[in-house]
């Protein structure tokens, strides 16, 4: 393949193709930071991948008080899925389960616009007839009485169909430790951008898939032409030099916002150079004819 | 361009009915057919042109050079738009009202805002009995939309209202949220006896308590609501000060148990 380079790194002539999803965002507050990300950590926990985990989840932003909608701290999630369907019922489940059972949590709607998916419409009903509803600045909330005191919900969010999906960086080491200080720098970049979540632990991949599988149950398996311990078999995509790969898969509301949350991250990761980060950096995709976003490595170190 | 203006020559010498005198109503029509409109209410005949100068302008902006409690049904069924007045309006300003704005620099009279379903209204002064209340047999009051007074309000605010805001910033008379069906009343002065009496839902919120509280509510203790910082803010909003009611806990009685029962007053 050929290459460019960037900072003695080797980059990959080479493009990440993506997909359109669905995604919704919405805000959650409470009396502290510390329980407003309890429960976005809770309900963006199983959110890898559409895969298995029906949608993919994650924190976009920290809101201060002073910009939430009821002056305490509050964090901004994202959700996408490859269904408006799937959305909804995500959606309900994870909020369901994980914010209102969340010490002092409030959630409000984190995106204005598109077609609304239900919050706080189906989640009253657990107030069993005691929920109140109140509609301010033409926004309706739902207080729902609960055991702590009372859960405030907006009734409905926004949603789009104009998110991206998938994504990706592809960051290769010499060693496992120098693979990973890129990926780890590369994340600590990209969670700056606004409107994107990497989905994964900590954002990263360690185990990055191809499609498909020689067992006919599978419909995604290990992309051995990227394991390193394959690397000198006849399939494999490594230089002798690569000891370790890791992966991040980037989804965001627009796909202006993948782009640059890609651009940030692989700028941030070569700046280490080859002998502290990464020797070579490449992307993933399906030779362009499955996913309508592709992302050229080249034109994102220009 | 510039607002259309109907300056009073003199108190009038009857009641008006300015329904007629609406954005949506005067859209299009020029000084001179303004001016041949029937305002009058008895058998005396009374046009526009007897009662006001009218400088011609952009109906979307109506604004009255003085008032008298003679001015009924200003801004009746209005729309959108705004009509503001320098003086004082007279019974049912905003009846019906469905959109737009009415600022009135003064006082208003009974029914203000009766039956409103949206839209703003502003009293910088006081405004009489049932504020967005329903008249003699109609089931519901105000239906949407925000009423904010400046000053005190009468007897009954918010009497049968189903939806919407009613803000007093003064003190207010006895019932206040009357036989409420739903929606939010704040009342931060203090005001008379027996708030929420008969309410089915809805929310009074007392900045200085009341006069004296029906026993038909149950004290359900102080808690510290989220749903009372977003009610503050979209006072804050309109400009209305709060001051420290909304930052603390308020205390919760759940009623009125002798009808429905799933109102509440907050108080702060």
């Amino acid at each position: 393949m050929p290459q460019l380079m960037l900072n003695g790194v080797r980059i990959d002539d080479t493009f990440a193709e993506a997909f359109g999803m669905v995604a919704t965002a919405i805000v959650i507050t409470a009396p502290s930071a510390r329980w407003a990300e309890q429960a976005a950590v809770t309900m963006t926990g199983f959110a890898t991948s559409v895969i298995a985990c029906g949608c993919e989840a994650g924190i976009d932003m920290i809101i201060p008080a002073t910009e939430s909608p009821d002056g305490r701290p509050g964090v901004r999630v994202l959700l996408f899925a490859i269904s408006p369907a799937e959305l909804q019922k995500q959606l309900q489940n994870r909020v369901g389960q994980c914010v209102l059972t969340c010490p002092g949590t409030a959630c409000y709607a984190g995106i204005a616009s598109g077609a609304k998916l239900k919050l706080g419409s189906t989640l009253r009903y657990f107030g069993d007839g005691w929920q109140i509803s109140k509609r301010l600045g033409g926004r309706r909330y739902w207080r729902i009485p609960v055991m702590e005191g009372e859960f405030l919900c907006e009734a409905s969010t926004g949603s789009t169909t104009e998110a991206v999906g998938g994504g990706n960086l592809l960051l290769m080491g010499q060693t496992r430790r120098a693979a990973l200080a890129a990926a780890e720098t590369a994340v600590k970049a990209m969670t700056e951008v606004n409107d994107v979540i990497l989905p994964f632990p900590g954002g990263i991949v360690r185990s990055g898939s191809k499609v498909g599988s020689r067992y006919p149950a599978l419909i995604a398996s290990t992309n051995d032409a990227f394991c390193p311990t394959l690397k000198g078999l006849q399939q494999s995509a490594l230089d002798p030099d690569i000891g370790s790969v890791f992966e991040i898969v980037i989804d965001g509301l627009t796909s202006d916002a993948v782009r640059q949350a890609m651009q940030v991250g692989l700028k941030a990761a070569a700046a280490l150079g080859p002998d502290a980060g990464p020797v070579r950096i490449s992307a993933g995709n399906y030779g362009g004819k499955l996913g309508r976003f592709h992302y050229h490595l080249k034109e994102l170190i220009e | 361009m510039s607002a259309l203006v109907f300056s009073l020559k003199a108190a009038p010498s009857q009641r008006l009915d300015l329904s007629k005198l609406t954005p949506g109503r005067l859209k299009d029509m020029k000084p001179a057919e303004i001016q041949r409109i029937a305002i009058g209410t008895t058998r005396q005949p009374l046009l526009v042109g007897d009662i006001f100068v009218v400088k011609g302008g952009d109906a979307a902006e109506i604004r009255f050079d003085g008032g008298s409690d003679r001015f009924d049904l200003l801004g009746h069924g209005m729309e959108s738009g705004v009509i503001r007045v320098e003086g004082d309006v007279g019974p049912k300003a905003g009846r019906r009202m469905r959109g737009g704005e009415i600022e009135i620099r003064g006082n208003a009279g009974p029914w203000l805002g009766s039956q409103m379903s949206g839209g703003r209204i502003r009293v910088s002064a006081n405004a009489g009995d049932s504020v967005g209340g329903p008249i003699s047999g109609e089931l519901a009051g105000m239906s949407g939309g925000l009423i904010l007074i400046g000053g005190k309000a009468g007897r009954r605010a918010g009497e049968r209202m189903r939806r919407g805001m009613v803000v007093v910033s003064g003190t207010s008379g006895d019932y206040a949220g009357a036989a409420m069906i739903a929606g939010t009343l704040v009342l931060l002065g203090k005001t008379g006896n027996l708030p929420g009496y008969l309410m089915r839902r809805g929310s009074i919120v007392l900045g200085r308590g009341a006069q004296s509280l029906s026993p038909s509510f149950a004290d359900c203790g102080p808690h510290e609501l989220a749903f009372a910082a977003l009610l503050g803010n979209a006072l804050a909003e309109h400009e209305v000060k709060t001051g420290k009611l909304f930052k603390g806990a308020l205390r919760r009685l759940a009623g009125d148990l002798a009808a429905l029962g799933r109102g509440e007053i907050l108080i702060g």
